[in-house]
């Protein structure tokens, strides 16, 4: 990658970092409503592996999506409004926190029901299959959503079928509070595409670099051969599941632990130590990021709430 | 005009509109080689090949969560369950995915979506096989629910549904696939979202839809010797309900029943009764009755099969009743 590529990735994960400590402070405040779910420690997992895709390549992710949906270039100025619930955000305040997607830049949706999108993904590469296109659908889930049937039916048509989708599972080690050795048969997710003969891998989801080179590897690999992968990127989330926590599931010497593994501070180092990047360069970004995050919750608080007749607009496409 | 059976009218609608529009294909479980399991897509693999007439397996998620991510993404899919009782196993893509997406989003996302589903009783299936769910999915904003009863409706509705850009739940019912009616001669569209009067009459309204309307019609046959004239409003579409013609004729007749194949509590007529009520309270001369399927898991049995589903008689005392 050359150096402006890697200086945008680490723009990207302060990005998501500082949009998300203040959607956290905005929900504190009564600002966001409903369910949030914080991505923080875990931003070079989408960071590295959307860097990798295509833009034609379909992205499509669970709850946990403000980061996604930054990474595939949805504004930190649309993400904050949906998340205020205001008629500029990203799904017009309709969706809100979990809901987020552009479909111009082939950002498909975070969604909601643990596992539902699988099948869904399944369904794009279908689409693309049927187009005869060579487009990769990058499907994003957690290690919660690989113990539902939604995940198996959607393994098993995607190797049968021949269906370009990389299946990719962040295993941030819990499902809500339930440790994966807790509820999986199998503690290396990666195990579960075995069964489906299906290729697999697994990655350090810490690294932003590392996530890269696997993701990229693994999309050429589908989309050259015309078959499904599975993708294993393991990481920590350093905030609850979703906000209001209590997180009596865990240590805080544990969360501790990996929090000296912060995605950010590894690649920062990563990019001083090899000269990519000055410290007065990168402290640029982040001043940079204050000034985005700034503008974007002005942008956010001004912009007017949907009106009352969206109610009823957009159920259905024909009248 | 043509008569043909309930069967060869939603082929035709099929293949019609398959050869019309090579963005429409079918996904479902035994639709290809088996020519599927009710024989409506019979020479279809030959004709259209594998990438069109797509063999799944047995996976209710996959195929309907499959068919929602390719209308997604600009095909126009038609997939089939093989029964309606298997949409419960499907439930989230039907009513959690399909009808919320769109709204979800803003209206990013369009869902040109027909999920064709087989259901009914009286073929001695059991009680998870023989289920009439429609109320159901008829409660879900998102959603369009049809159920012809006709030939002639079953073609030209399944045609607008396949051209339609929402997703819709297309039902069937299993005993009537040999029903026979005349149909237009050349290509035809019936609107959804329709009711339509299926029999003129100025005695009573006989509200129904489905395998509803081929009883009612019977019913209606009997009263007529009776020198009872009742009028039969054919609801076609659950969702969204045309209630204009079902209005128009009540307050004409000022007497109603409501005949459907599904459980009376939270069915269909009782969200017929009410909108009744609510809309032409001034022109009720007669508590409208309801006749519907006995409120017990449908049984083996074919005397206590028939003694739960409703039946002509059934219907004939109903308008009778409400005559008094």
């Amino acid at each position: 990658m050359k150096k402006e590529q890697l200086l945008d990735l680490y723009h990207q994960m302060v990005l998501i970092r500082r949009v998300e400590e203040r959607g956290a402070e905005l929900y504190q405040a009564g600002k966001i409503g409903g369910f949030m779910h914080l991505y923080i420690g875990q931003e070079a997992v989408s960071t590295g592996l959307i860097a990798a895709r295509e833009p034609r390549d379909r992205v499509i992710t669970a709850y946990r999506d403000h980061g996604v949906a930054l990474n595939c270039g949805l504004s930190a100025d649309s993400v904050m409004a949906e998340l205020l619930g205001k008629a500029t955000g990203t799904s017009k305040g309709k969706g809100g926190s979990m809901h987020m997607a552009d479909t111009e830049k082939n950002m498909w949706g975070g969604h909601a029901i643990v596992g539902g999108h699988l099948p869904i993904a399944a369904g794009f590469a279908v689409g693309d299959q049927y187009a005869k296109n060579d487009n990769v659908t990058i499907c994003m889930f957690g290690d919660g959503a690989t113990n539902i049937g939604y995940f198996h039916e959607a393994l098993n048509l995607a190797k049968t079928w021949g269906l370009r989708v990389l299946w990719v599972c962040e295993n941030n080690q819990y499902g809500m509070g339930t440790a994966v050795k807790r509820a999986s048969a199998v503690d290396e997710i990666r195990q579960k595409a075995e069964g489906y003969g299906m290729k697999n891998a697994e990655v350090d989801g810490m690294d932003v670099m590392k996530v890269y080179e696997a993701s990229k590897a693994a999309i050429d690999y589908v989309r050259r051969e015309g078959q499904p992968y599975l993708l294993e990127i393991n990481t920590y989330r350093f905030r609850g599941h979703s906000m209001g926590d209590p997180e009596r599931y865990r240590k805080s010497e544990e969360v501790k632990k990996w929090q000296e593994s912060d995605p950010i501070g590894i690649f920062n180092k990563y990019l001083l130590e090899k000269k990519i990047a000055t410290r007065k360069a990168l402290d640029e970004i982040e001043a940079r990021v204050e000034e985005e995050v700034a503008k974007a919750v002005e942008f956010a608080e001004t912009s007017p709430e949907p009106a009352l007749s969206e109610l009823f607009a957009d159920i259905y496409a024909d009248n | 005009m043509t008569k043909i059976t309930m069967r060869e009218a939603i082929s035709q609608a099929l293949m019609e509109e398959m050869d019309r529009d090579p963005a429409v294909f079918i996904m479902g479980e035994e639709v290809g080689v088996w020519g599927g399991t009710y024989a409506v897509t019979k020479g279809f693999f030959d004709k259209y090949g594998a990438d069109r007439v797509k063999d799944t397996p047995i996976a209710e998620n996959a195929i309907i969560g499959g068919a929602i991510g390719a209308a997604m993404v600009g095909q126009r899919p038609i997939a089939e369950l093989m029964t309606i009782n298997f949409a419960f196993s499907a439930m989230d893509y039907i009513v959690n995915q399909a009808a919320k997406l769109r709204y979800m989003f803003g209206g990013q996302f369009m869902l040109p979506l027909v999920i064709r589903a087989v259901g009914g009783g009286g073929r001695q299936l059991g009680a998870t096989h023989s289920q009439t769910p429609d109320a159901i999915f008829a409660h879900f904003p998102g959603l369009k629910v049809v159920s012809p009863g006709t030939p002639e409706d079953a073609k030209g509705l399944l045609k607008s549904a396949i051209r339609s850009n929402d997703p819709i739940l297309f039902i069937e019912h299993a005993t009537m696939y040999q029903v026979r009616g005349e149909v237009p001669d050349g290509e035809y569209l019936i609107p959804i979202g329709k009711s339509k009067v299926q029999r003129p009459g100025k005695d009573l309204t006989i509200v129904t839809y489905c395998k509803g309307l081929e009883l009612s019609m019977k019913a209606a046959d009997e009263l007529a010797k009776e020198g009872i004239e009742a009028e039969i409003v054919d609801l076609r579409t659950l969702r969204p309900l045309d209630m204009e013609p079902v209005l128009e004729s009540f307050k004409k007749t000022n007497r109603a029943i409501v005949v459907e194949e599904g459980w009376k509590s939270y069915g269909v007529g009782s969200e017929i009764v009410s909108r009744i009520y609510e809309e032409a309270f001034d022109y009720v001369d007669a508590p409208i009755i309801r006749v519907a399927q006995k409120e017990v898991p449908l049984p083996y049995n074919r005397t206590l099969e028939q003694a739960a589903l409703p039946q002509v008689h059934d219907i004939v005392a109903a308008a009778k009743e409400v005559l008094k």
